[in-house]
């Protein structure tokens, strides 16, 4: 038995090797078509879940699926199942919305209002796993007239609400009918995009395929891949590999494709802030004449020079220089010997070491960073050296989420943020008094009662000049005290093949969605033939 | 021989359960908190009572004991519940990438075996000589290279400057459909980069093993009967000397396994590792325990084989010992 049975076991698991590579391949198909109608792109994040009932495409764009409305090139609200923009009534407390005809998912069952109640229900339901539902909390209840029309009723006036309603609307004939958290539509999912999702291996990529029913015209590119690859360099090298189209990459790679004549470079400008939170409960990073000082003694330029190779701009606050929220004349130019001299007339006196001191405090307070992540690290080393030339001891330390959270309230963070859509979304939960402490909101207990009547008055104001006024005054008063010492808006680079042509990027958020980028409108694209 | 894989099988019946107990309980300990892991850049902005609803919704704070139950009755019963992070079922989680996984390692592994046995053989012939310096020096540098810094290597080398393998993935990132030629050429790269970090162990064990066989009196014995030197080799020395490497096989599916983790990622590889990683940092306690079983289950699967093998090739050893 032994000679044999040890042959016997080899060739038996031979045979068992075989079948399993043989059992693990589906028949033979098509390569993924000509060069010509197919974009393959790599980005660096996974989504966990496609469904947007659980979060997937919350702030539009999800290539699978449409929201209500979307947003055009320049973030501009435009209808999209909605035949137009909504009604506003009540003091903006009613939205009602009208919507397109004859629109279907891709597995061609029509779309209807029902979809969209089911939609903003499901999330709404306690018994939804959805983190981001506090975005709807304006929402009271939804309510379908008839086939074609969808009111919202909100319980407070909240004039940023069409914004939120880019979310993407799921059938109810497939999601209503399993379990919202774990069903095959957080894998499979069904919309009305202008492409279907064709497969998604976990870990590797997603593969779409053109919807030739979508109503919006079918896509030209017909084959779109979003290969995942996590690490910036390996996805550096399959791009120069030739395996993919394009790619997002970070400042110090994205460089040497300037020169190279079969890529373009897009830098797309973005509302993704850096930001020091200097928490009202710190001694030192509460007093005032601490932040003011910072607030002109840190170099923004040479942090956007050195950390991120002039791929950004300065920031004053959350809303970049460039956005037309911004308030003009509320840029803090560098001035070390001004902020030096704002220490000296408060009464804080250099100490022996040079650190100074007032009333028997040393000005020195913790500043936490994410472990791991090198651009936040570079970010709170930079603002630490220049802290210590105006005599001010920050001490850089780093940590998990699990780590810092539970000192948010004394000690300081780089953090970031950012979403473009309206000026809303960041600041209220960023300055409102009455959310400090509330998980990450207002994570530097800032209270400036001031802002927070500001804050109100912005988002029940329908009316834009009004908005534009509580914004200036919410940057003003960020000038007198800020609470924050904001640092850099950072730009996403992307670098794409050029057969695509000339592409454009959106304004984009803190968050890298799956379509952001330059192929955030993939769907209009039209290769080079 | 059944007496020894029943017994073996009626043992890891409480191994795998002090695993799995194990498991929820440094889940449990671990400073990581699953509700911040499941809500990822949402929770950065998700209100306080969003968050509590989200960690009653999870069951995250129910007690350790309680959780390691369920998850088990419910394992016994075949639902091994859902994973937090894939929002999908772990049955389903791991069903879609385990083939992919066991694929990469058993081709790695047969590759190690098989060019370990003949590189060990090989040198073990003139000990001393130029090709036994060579191939032990290559052995123990190999040894020290970990498999993550081989893998860029071979992408570096077969992906960027010869152009002549795919740098990762499954199958041609364009491509929509699995087929076996594609297959075949992405696992080329990760195959071997799994198969070179394993072999240093086998051609160094083959070579001792082998060239003390050749000492061995019944080996010199068959020398002086005038048998020729391949029979000699092969049929004599290679087969005593085989003994402790088949040991070996079972031992190595430990590091297989951790060495595929990196290998996976470096490769874009579809399989298991990558969800476990992901388990463990979002404390995803389902699919953590279903993958620590199974990891566990194909160590204790191992060493049953490696034992079952020694027995065959050498009769003197029992299945009862």
């Amino acid at each position: 038995m032994r000679a044999r049975s040890i042959r016997g076991a080899g060739a038996t698991a031979t045979a068992a090797a075989i079948a399993v590579a043989a059992s693990a391949c589906s028949a033979p198909g098509d390569g993924g078509g000509d060069a010509k109608n197919s974009a393959v792109v790599g980005i660096a994040y996974e989504p966990e879940t496609l469904s947007p009932l659980l979060g997937y495409g919350k702030d539009g764009n999800s290539k699978i699926f449409d929201g209500l409305l979307t947003h055009d090139a320049d973030m501009k609200l435009k209808p999209a199942l909605a035949a137009e923009l909504p009604k506003v009534a009540d003091d903006g407390k009613t939205y009602t919305y009208k919507l397109r005809k004859g629109v279907k998912f891709s597995d061609g069952k029509p779309f209807s209002s029902k979809d969209v109640v089911f939609t903003y229900e499901t999330i709404l339901d306690k018994k939804t796993n959805n983190a981001s539902k506090t975005e709807l909390d304006a929402v009271k209840s939804v309510e379908a007239k008839g086939d074609d029309t969808v009111v919202f009723h909100l319980k407070y006036p909240y004039a940023p609400f069409a914004e939120r309603t880019v979310l993407p609307i799921a059938p109810e004939h497939v999601a209503g009918k399993q379990d919202v958290n774990t069903g095959t539509f957080t894998t499979k999912p069904v919309g009305t995009g202008p492409y279907k999702l064709v497969k998604w291996s976990k870990g590797e990529k997603l593969t779409f395929k053109a919807n030739p029913d979508y109503w919006g015209g079918a896509p030209k590119v017909e084959n779109f891949t979003m290969a995942i690859i996590k690490d910036d360099d390996i996805r550096a090298t399959r791009l120069d590999a030739g395996e993919l189209d394009g790619a997002i990459l970070p400042p110090n790679l994205a460089k040497k494709y300037k020169s190279d004549s079969g890529k373009n470079t897009y830098a797309a400008k973005t509302f993704d802030y850096r930001v020091v939170t200097l928490p009202t409960g710190n001694k030192v990073a509460g007093d005032t004449d601490i932040r003011r000082a910072l607030d002109t003694g840190v170099d923004r330029k040479a942090m956007v020079d050195s950390i991120l190779y002039g791929e950004g701009k300065e920031a004053y606050g959350p809303v970049p220089t460039d956005s037309p929220w911004f308030t003009k004349g509320t840029e803090r130019e560098f001035d070390a010997d001004k902020a030096k001299k704002i220490l000296d007339d408060a009464g804080w006196k250099p100490g022996k070491d040079g650190i100074r001191e007032k009333d028997g405090v040393r000005a020195t307070f913790p500043l936490w960073y994410l472990s791991g992540d090198k651009l936040r690290q570079d970010h709170a080393l930079a603002y630490a050296s220049d802290a210590k030339k105006l005599g001010i001891k920050v001490e850089v330390q780093s940590g998990t989420w699990e780590v810092i959270e539970p000192r948010m309230p004394k000690d300081a963070v780089l953090a970031g943020g950012g979403s473009p859509a309206d000026p809303d979304f960041d600041q209220y939960t960023l300055l409102k008094s009455s959310l400090a402490g509330d998980g990450f909101n207002n994570m530097a207990h800032y209270d400036n009662p001031k802002v927070d009547k500001a804050l109100e008055d912005a988002r029940k104001s329908g009316d834009h000049a009004k908005r534009q006024a509580a914004y200036d005054t919410i940057q003003r008063e960020l000038v007198k005290n800020p609470g924050y010492t904001f640092l850099t808006h950072i730009d996403h680079l992307y670098v794409v093949d050029k057969k695509f042509g000339d592409l454009s990027t959106q304004v984009e958020p803190h968050d890298h969605g799956l379509a952001s980028g330059p192929w955030w409108n993939v769907e209009d694209w039209q290769p080079k033939k | 021989m059944a007496r020894l894989v029943g017994r073996r099988a009626l043992f890891a019946v409480p191994v795998l359960l002090l695993v799995t107990f194990g498991v929820f309980a440094i889940a449990a300990a671990s400073p990581f908190d699953p509700v911040k892991a499941y809500a990822g850049t949402a929770g950065l902005t998700a209100s306080q009572e969003n968050l509590d609803q989200l960690r009653a919704n999870l069951g995250v704070d129910r007690p350790l004991t309680a959780r390691w139950w369920d998850w088990l009755t419910s394992a016994l019963t075949g639902d091994l519940g859902d994973s937090s992070t894939l929002r999908q079922p772990v049955a389903d989680a791991i069903g879609e990438r385990i083939g992919w996984s066991v694929l990469l390692a058993a081709t790695a592994f047969v590759v190690a075996i098989l060019l370990g046995t003949a590189l060990g053989v090989l040198a073990a012939r003139r000990p001393g000589g130029w090709l036994d310096r060579a191939v032990t020096s290559l052995a123990y540098t190999l040894e020290a290279a970990p498999p993550f810094w081989l893998g860029l290597l071979a992408v570096w080398f077969f992906a960027l400057k010869l152009g002549v393998l795919p740098s990762g993935g499954l199958t041609d990132t364009a491509s929509s459909t699995v087929t076996a030629g594609q297959v075949a050429s992405h696992l080329v790269l990760p195959a071997a980069v799994l198969a070179i970090s394993q072999l240093p162990w086998f051609v160094l064990y083959v070579r001792q093993g082998v060239g003390d066989a050749l000492g061995d009196d019944p080996v010199r014995g068959a020398r002086a009967r005038g048998l020729a030197e391949r029979t000699v080799l092969l049929g004599h020395a290679l087969r005593s000397g085989m003994l402790p490497v088949l040991t070996l096989i079972g031992s190595r599916v430990p590091e297989l396994i951790t060495g595929a983790l990196l290998v996976e990622t470096v490769f874009s590889w579809p399989g298991i590792a990558a969800a476990t990683v992901q388990a463990a940092t979002s404390v995803d306690f389902p699919l953590l325990a279903a993958l620590t079983a199974l990891a566990t289950a194909a160590v204790l699967l191992g060493n049953l084989v490696a034992d079952i093998l020694y027995g065959l090739a050498d009769p003197r050893v029992g299945f009862d010992g």
